[in-house]
C-alpha cells in the first residue's frame, strides 16, 4: 500500500495533486478548525449584508461598523476592568463581567453607527454606496485618532473569551470527531455565529418578518399597499444588521485576539459582502461562501506553520509567503467574477424608497 | 448634461450661481472644522489632561502654520496636494461614468513600485530617458491595476467596490514581495529597494517642490478637456448618466467602463510614481499611503469637476502637510485629519439637513452624476 502511494506521488502533476490531497487530509483537524475561526467575522459581515440587502438597503459600511465595534469592545473592556477589576473567568468560555459589558457596548456601538447609515440611506436618500464609504472613513479615522491617544498610556485590556475545550476522546471519534471540534471547539461569539446563521435562514424564509423583509426588498410599493411600513422595516433591519456586524468586530478584538490595531478588519467586511453575493443573499449560502474564503486562508496558514514534505513541499517553499497572505483576496475576486452572473440581488436593492414616488 | 459651461449671465446671476455651487462644500468644511474642535476638546481627558478650550485653536493654529505659514510650508502643501489631485481626478472621472473606484491606494502603490522597477532597469541611463520611462511605467502599472476590476465589472458584473478593495490588499502583498525579493537592494539588512538614481525628479521650487507637482497641475486642464471637449469625455458622461440610453445611441458602455477605470488607475499610478521619484527615492516594505480614501473625499468635495477637485485637493493637501506640526506643537494626533475629512463628507451627504438649517434655496443638492453607482450594484454584467 505504501509502495502504491510512493509510485503515485512520483508521477508529475498527478503526484503533486495526490500529495496535496494527502496533506490536506492529514492536516484536516487543524485546517477545519482554523477555517471556521477565520470565517466567523466574514460570516457575521455576510449576515449583516443579507439582513440589510434583503430589505433593499446596500450596506458597504459594514467594514467600518466591524472596526468600530472591535475598538469599542476593546476600550470598554479596558475601562470596565479598571473599575470592576478583572474577576475570575468562568470555566466555560471565560466570561468575566468586564468582558460582557464590553461586548454589549460593542454591539450598541455597531447599532448606533448602523443607525447613521440607515438614516443617510433611508431618510436622507443619499447614494448608499457613498454613505457606506463615509461610514468606513469615519470608523477608520475616529478609531485611528482615539487609539493613538489611548495607546500612549498602553493600558491593559480585559482579555478575551476562551474557546470550548472538546475532550480528546470526542475529538478522536473517527470521521466526525474533527468536525465536532471544528464547529464547537470555538469561543462563544463564534458558536453564536453558526447558531444565528441557521436561525436567520429559518426566519428569512419561514417567518412573517422574513416574508415582509423579502417583499420590501423586491417590491416596496407592493409591500406598502398591503400595509407594511417600508421605512420602519428597513430601519429595523439595518440596525439589526449593525448588531450582527458588531459581533464580527467584537470577535476580532475580544475572542481571537485581546487587542485592537488600527484597521484590523483588513477588508473582512468586503469579503463578507462578496460571500453574501456568492451565497445568493441567503444566510446558509453566505456562510458556505465565507467558509470557502476561510479555508483558503487556513490553508495558507497551515502551509506556513506546518509545510508539507516531499516534492510538494519543495514547490510550496518556492512560492513567496506574500502570495499566501494575498490568497483570500485573490480567491474573493476569482469567485466573485466567476459566479456573479448567476446571482441576482433583491430587485429593489440600493434604491431609496419614497412614498410619493410615481414609478 | 448639467455640467456644460454656463451661458453668459448677469453679475448677480454669476454670484448666485457661484454661491449655489460653493455653499454646500464651504458650510460642510466649516462645520467639520468646528466638530473636529469639539472632538479635540472632548478627547483631551484620555491623555489625563483637563478640558482645554484653547487646545483646538492651538491645534488648528499649528495646522495652518504648517500648511501655509511659510514659503516652505506652502511648497509642502503643494507637494501633498499633487498625488491627491491626480488620484482625485481619476476617481472623479469614475464618478462621471457611474463607477466608484475605491482602489486608489492599490493603484498608487503599484504605480510607485513600477516606477522603482523602471528606474532600476535604467539605472545607467540619463535623466531625460529615465524620468519619462519611470513615470510612464508607473502610470501603466496603476492603469493595469484598475483595468482588472474594470474588466471584471464590464464582462462579469463583479462590482468594483468589492474588487478594487481586494486589489488594494493584493497590491500591499505584491509590494511587500517585490521589495523583499526581486527588487531588494542586495546586501541590505532591511527590505528596501535601491535608490532611483537618475530617475529622481528634479526639485523645481523650495525644499521639496519636485517636477511631479508641476505635472499634476498640468494634468488638470487635460482632464477637463477630455471630459468636456472630446467625444470620449461625452461618452463617459453619457454612460454614467444612463448606460441604456448610451447603448441605444451606439456607444459601448462596457468599453467605456474598462477605459475609464484604466485612465483613473493610470492617474493614481502617476501619482504614486511622482511621489516615489520625487519624495521617497527608494521604497521600503512599510511604504503605504492614505491617498485612496483622501482622494474619494477630494472627488466628492470637488463634485467630480476638475476645477472643484483642484480646490478640494489643496484643502486636503494643506491638512496633510500641516498635520505633523499640529502633532508636535499641540500634541493632537495627525489622525485628526481623517476625522475632519470624514465629517466633511458626512455633512456633504447629509446636505438636506444643512440646506434646511441654513435655509439654502437653489443650492445644488446632488454630489454629481452618481446615481447609477448603486443601481449597478450586484447586477448582471452590463451589456
Amino acid at each position: 500500500m505504501d509502495q502504491l502511494f510512493q509510485t503515485i506521488n512520483g508521477i508529475p502533476v498527478i503526484g503533486l495533486i495526490a500529495q496535496l490531497i494527502g496533506y490536506l487530509v492529514q492536516e484536516l483537524p487543524f485546517l477545519s478548525h482554523a477555517a471556521v475561526s477565520i470565517s466567523i467575522p466574514i460570516i457575521f459581515a455576510a449576515l449583516c449584508g443579507v439582513v440589510c440587502e434583503r430589505s433593499g438597503v446596500v450596506n458597504i459600511g459594514l467594514e467600518g461598523i466591524m472596526l468600530t465595534a472591535a475598538f469599542v469592545g476593546w476600550v470598554v473592556g479596558v475601562l470596565a476592568q479598571q473599575v470592576l477589576g478583572h474577576g475570575d473567568p468562568t470555566a466555560i468560555f471565560g466570561f468575566t463581567l468586564p468582558l460582557i459589558i464590553a461586548l454589549i457596548a460593542a454591539i450598541l456601538a455597531g447599532m448606533l453607527l448602523s443607525l447613521l447609515h440607515a438614516w443617510l440611506a433611508i431618510s436622507v436618500r443619499a447614494d448608499q454606496i457613498i454613505s457606506g464609504t463615509i461610514i468606513n472613513i469615519i470608523a477608520l479615522g475616529l478609531t485611528g485618532y482615539l487609539i493613538s491617544l489611548i495607546s500612549k498610556s498602553s493600558p491593559r485590556g480585559a482579555g478575551s473569551f476562551s474557546p470550548l475545550q472538546i475532550p480528546q476522546n470526542i475529538q478522536d471519534v473517527p470521521l466526525v470527531g474533527w468536525l465536532i471540534n471544528a464547529v464547537f471547539g470555538q469561543g462563544p461569539i463564534a458558536i453564536t455565529a453558526i447558531v444565528i446563521t441557521v436561525l436567520l435562514q429559518l426566519l428569512l424564509f419561514r417567518s412573517r418578518w422574513g416574508l415582509r423583509t423579502r417583499s420590501v426588498g423586491e417590491h416596496p410599493k407592493a409591500a406598502e399597499t398591503v400595509g407594511i411600513d417600508v421605512i420602519k422595516l428597513r430601519y429595523r433591519n439595518v440596525v439589526a444588521g449593525g448588531a450582527l456586524a458588531a459581533l464580527g468586530g467584537a470577535y476580532l478584538s475580544m475572542e481571537i485576539t485581546n487587542s485592537f490595531q488600527p484597521g484590523m478588519t483588513q477588508g473582512r467586511g468586503f469579503i463578507g459582502l462578496a460571500a453574501m453575493i456568492v451565497g445568493r443573499w441567503t444566510p446558509l449560502g453566505a456562510m458556505g461562501a465565507a467558509l470557502i474564503f476561510g479555508s483558503s486562508l487556513a490553508i495558507s496558514q497551515s502551509v506556513t506553520f506546518a509545510p508539507p514534505t516531499g516534492s510538494l513541499g519543495d514547490l510550496m517553499a518556492k512560492i513567496p509567503g506574500q502570495f499566501y497572505s494575498a490568497l483570500p483576496y485573490l480567491v474573493t475576486i476569482v469567485i466573485l467574477a466567476g459566479l456573479i452572473g448567476r446571482s441576482t440581488p433583491p430587485a429593489a436593492d440600493g434604491q431609496p424608497y419614497t412614498r410619493e414616488a410615481t414609478t | 448634461m448639467t455640467d456644460a459651461p454656463p451661458a453668459r449671465r448677469s453679475v448677480t446671476g454669476l454670484i448666485g450661481a457661484a454661491w449655489g455651487a460653493l455653499a454646500l462644500p464651504l458650510i460642510s468644511i466649516v462645520l467639520a472644522i468646528v466638530v473636529g474642535g469639539v472632538v479635540i476638546v472632548l478627547t483631551a481627558p484620555i491623555e489625563g489632561k483637563s478640558f482645554d478650550f484653547g487646545l483646538p485653536f492651538a491645534a488648528y493654529g499649528a495646522l495652518i502654520q504648517g500648511s501655509v505659514g511659510s514659503f516652505d510650508a506652502i511648497v509642502s502643501t503643494l507637494r501633498f496636494t499633487a498625488p491627491l489631485l491626480l488620484t482625485g481626478l481619476g476617481i472623479g472621472l469614475g464618478f462621471k461614468a457611474g463607477l466608484f473606484n475605491i482602489g486608489g491606494q492599490g493603484q498608487f502603490l503599484i504605480g510607485a513600485v513600477a516606477a522603482v522597477a523602471c528606474a532600476e532597469a535604467l539605472s545607467g541611463a540619463s535623466p531625460f530617458i529615465a524620468i519619462p520611462v519611470a513615470l510612464i511605467g508607473g502610470t501603466l502599472g496603476g492603469a493595469l491595476w484598475a483595468f482588472i476590476p474594470g474588466f471584471l465589472k464590464a464582462t462579469r458584473g463583479a462590482h468594483e467596490v468589492v474588487t478594487t478593495i481586494m486589489m488594494n490588499y493584493i497590491a500591499l502583498s505584491t509590494l511587500s514581495w517585490l521589495v523583499s525579493g526581486p527588487l531588494k537592494l542586495p546586501l541590505s539588512p532591511q527590505p528596501v529597494t535601491a535608490d532611483v538614481g537618475n530617475a529622481a525628479l528634479p526639485i523645481l521650487i523650495g525644499i521639496d517642490g519636485h517636477l511631479g507637482v508641476l505635472i499634476a497641475f498640468l494634468v488638470v486642464p487635460l482632464i477637463w478637456f477630455l471630459l468636456y471637449r472630446t467625444t470620449l469625455g461625452f461618452e463617459i458622461r453619457a454612460v454614467g448618466a444612463n448606460p441604456d440610453a448610451a447603448r441605444y445611441a451606439g456607444m459601448k458602455p462596457r468599453r467605456m467602463i474598462v477605459l475609464t477605470m484604466s485612465i483613473a488607475g493610470g492617474l493614481a499610478g502617476l501619482a504614486g510614481a511622482g511621489n516615489l521619484l520625487g519624495v521617497n527615492h527608494q521604497m521600503s516594505a512599510s511604504f503605504n499611503t492614505s491617498v485612496g480614501f483622501d482622494a474619494i473625499t477630494v472627488a466628492l468635495l470637488g463634485r467630480s469637476n476638475p476645477v472643484g477637485i483642484v480646490f478640494a485637493a489643496l484643502l486636503l493637501g494643506a491638512m496633510r502637510a500641516g498635520a505633523p506640526l499640529m502633532q508636535i506643537q499641540a500634541n493632537v494626533p495627525v489622525e485628526l485629519v481623517d476625522v475632519v475629512q470624514a465629517i466633511i463628507l458626512l455633512f456633504l451627504v447629509a446636505n438636506a439637513v444643512i440646506r434646511r438649517l441654513f435655509r439654502l434655496r437653489g443650492v445644488k443638492a446632488n454630489l454629481g452624476t452618481t446615481e447609477t453607482m448603486t443601481a449597478t450594484y450586484g447586477k448582471e454584467a452590463i451589456r
